[in-house]
């Protein structure tokens, strides 16, 4: 009897609590207007730092690429006019990375970094093989690729 | 002659028009509202709040390809919705909701029929939608409709009995079956057939929310374990029929509900249509938060809470009432 009475108090219980619930504030954001606030050392699309004259920072010396665990970064070594190396071609395919951040941690000169870009869907796959030039900062008054 | 016919045909005109209105902006308000108590916002896209989503449902549902799946039966498959969907329709026939006005020198009794076996058609009528269901369910030739189908026939013979037996208390105590003479009963909120009948009120309420289908009793939908039950092969037009029937009838549930328990159009103040509408929101919403709290009964459990509880309660309800008339 006690069971019963119970089960059927459960009832009015669960009414209050829905109801309390009807007064919270929503937690839905309204994404594209707006945006949650991204944390500090989020991960998100790569971008290729430049050193302070504004060249590339990357010698092309490939342990990102070693890093990498899902293998989606390529390069190839060239010299630049100095004589140094750099990376005349450097693609990362954004739809084969996990976005761990091991790249980062084992650059040795600082020049790859995830950013917090995380709006890039595209209608091809080929769009998400990442160029240099797209990955690189822009210069000062340059447009971005 | 002539003016009583127009006089009828705008009347059903009318009726019909706000009926179709409601069935629309019950669903936006049932998802609003089911939203914030899920805590979230529910349509906000579609015109300020969302206020157009029925609108755009409406039009998409429209322009969907109208399938029938290959081995149902096809009348059969194509009469279902409609078997569904009419009955909501013919139960607003007989609810008065509000009183007589007088327009351009004639009084105008605001129901459509003042029909004197108003309760006994209602029944009769709604519990042809069971039909609708359990045919679309053995005609759609899909294993996930025909269970959707048996469990709304299984559900149909546990609440059907005690859902006549709860209004029976009313009727003897009115002794009318006309609607309006029940709602004329009912003058001050003291004369409510809620405080006289709370037993059968609750009886009612609970076989009401079985027979419209509704959380806890949504055993023939059962999203999460049959797809989407019953309707699970129908697209476009006859999906909004179905759809159209089930919030028609959820209408039609809470309209029956006020005027036999409530009231129906009785209040001060403010107009009789107005407190008839207002009842309704009520009921609608408290519908819509019982289906934000309670999870669903599995279906032998409704049978033997249809056989072994609502119908005792209701029989004594009934020996009650008995008893203290003859008092």
């Amino acid at each position: 009897m006690l069971n019963y009475i119970n089960s059927l108090l459960a009832i009015p219980r669960g009414l209050l609590v829905t109801f309390k619930h009807l007064f919270k504030p929503a937690v839905t954001l309204r994404y594209p207007e707006v945006k949650e606030k991204l944390p500090e050392r989020y991960r998100g699309l790569h971008y290729l730092a430049r050193d302070e004259n504004g060249d590339e920072k990357c010698v092309c010396c490939g342990l990102c690429a070693l890093a990498c665990p899902s293998g989606c970064i390529y390069m190839e070594p060239g010299e630049n006019q100095r004589g140094e190396r750099y990376a005349r071609v450097y693609e990362i395919n954004e739809l084969r990375c996990i976005f761990c951040g091991y790249c980062e941690e084992a650059c040795p000169v600082g020049a790859i970094f995830l950013g917090k870009e995380y709006e890039f869907s595209n209608d091809k796959r080929e769009k998400f093989i990442y160029t240099k030039e797209e990955l690189l900062v822009p210069l000062p008054g340059e447009k971005k690729v | 002659m002539l003016t009583v016919a127009i006089v009828a045909l705008v009347k059903v005109i009318v009726v019909l028009v706000i009926f179709l209105l409601m069935i629309a902006y019950l669903t936006w308000w049932e998802r609003k509202l089911l939203a914030h108590f899920q805590v979230r916002l529910g349509p906000m896209r579609v015109g300020p709040h969302g206020l157009l989503q029925p609108l755009a449902d409406g039009l998409k549902l429209l322009f969907k390809e109208d399938i029938t799946p290959a081995g149902s039966n096809r009348i059969i498959f194509t009469l279902a919705p409609i078997i569904t969907f009419v009955p909501t329709f013919m139960v607003l026939a007989v609810i008065p909701f509000g009183k007589s006005i007088t327009l351009f020198g004639k009084s105008i009794d605001l129901i459509i029929s003042d029909f004197n076996m108003g309760i006994l058609y209602i029944f009769a009528v709604v519990s042809l939608g069971v039909y609708g269901i359990v045919l679309a369910g053995w005609s759609s030739n899909n294993k996930y409709s025909l269970l959707g189908g048996l469990r709304s026939s299984a559900q149909m013979i546990s609440y059907e009995v005690s859902l006549g037996l709860s209004v029976i208390g009313i009727l003897m105590l009115s002794g009318s079956l006309s609607l309006v003479n029940i709602v004329n009963q009912q003058d001050s909120i003291l004369n409510w057939y809620i405080f006289r009948q709370p037993l059968a009120f609750v009886i009612f309420l609970i076989c009401a929310l079985a027979e419209i289908n509704r959380i806890p009793f949504d055993l023939p939908e059962a999203d999460n374990e049959l797809v989407a039950g019953y309707y699970t092969e129908y697209s476009s037009m006859k999906f909004a029929m179905f759809f159209l029937g089930e919030y028609g009838s959820m209408i039609n549930a809470s309209a029956i509900a006020t005027t036999l328990f409530f009231g129906g159009w009785q209040g001060p103040w403010l107009p009789p249509v107005v407190w008839f509408l207002i009842k309704i929101g009520a009921f609608l919403s408290f519908f819509i938060w019982l289906r934000a709290t309670l999870p669903r009964f599995r279906y032998d459990q409704l049978m033997r809470f249809g056989w072994g509880i609502l119908l005792p309660l209701a029989l004594l309800n009934i020996f009650i009432t008995a008893i203290i008339m003859v008092w």
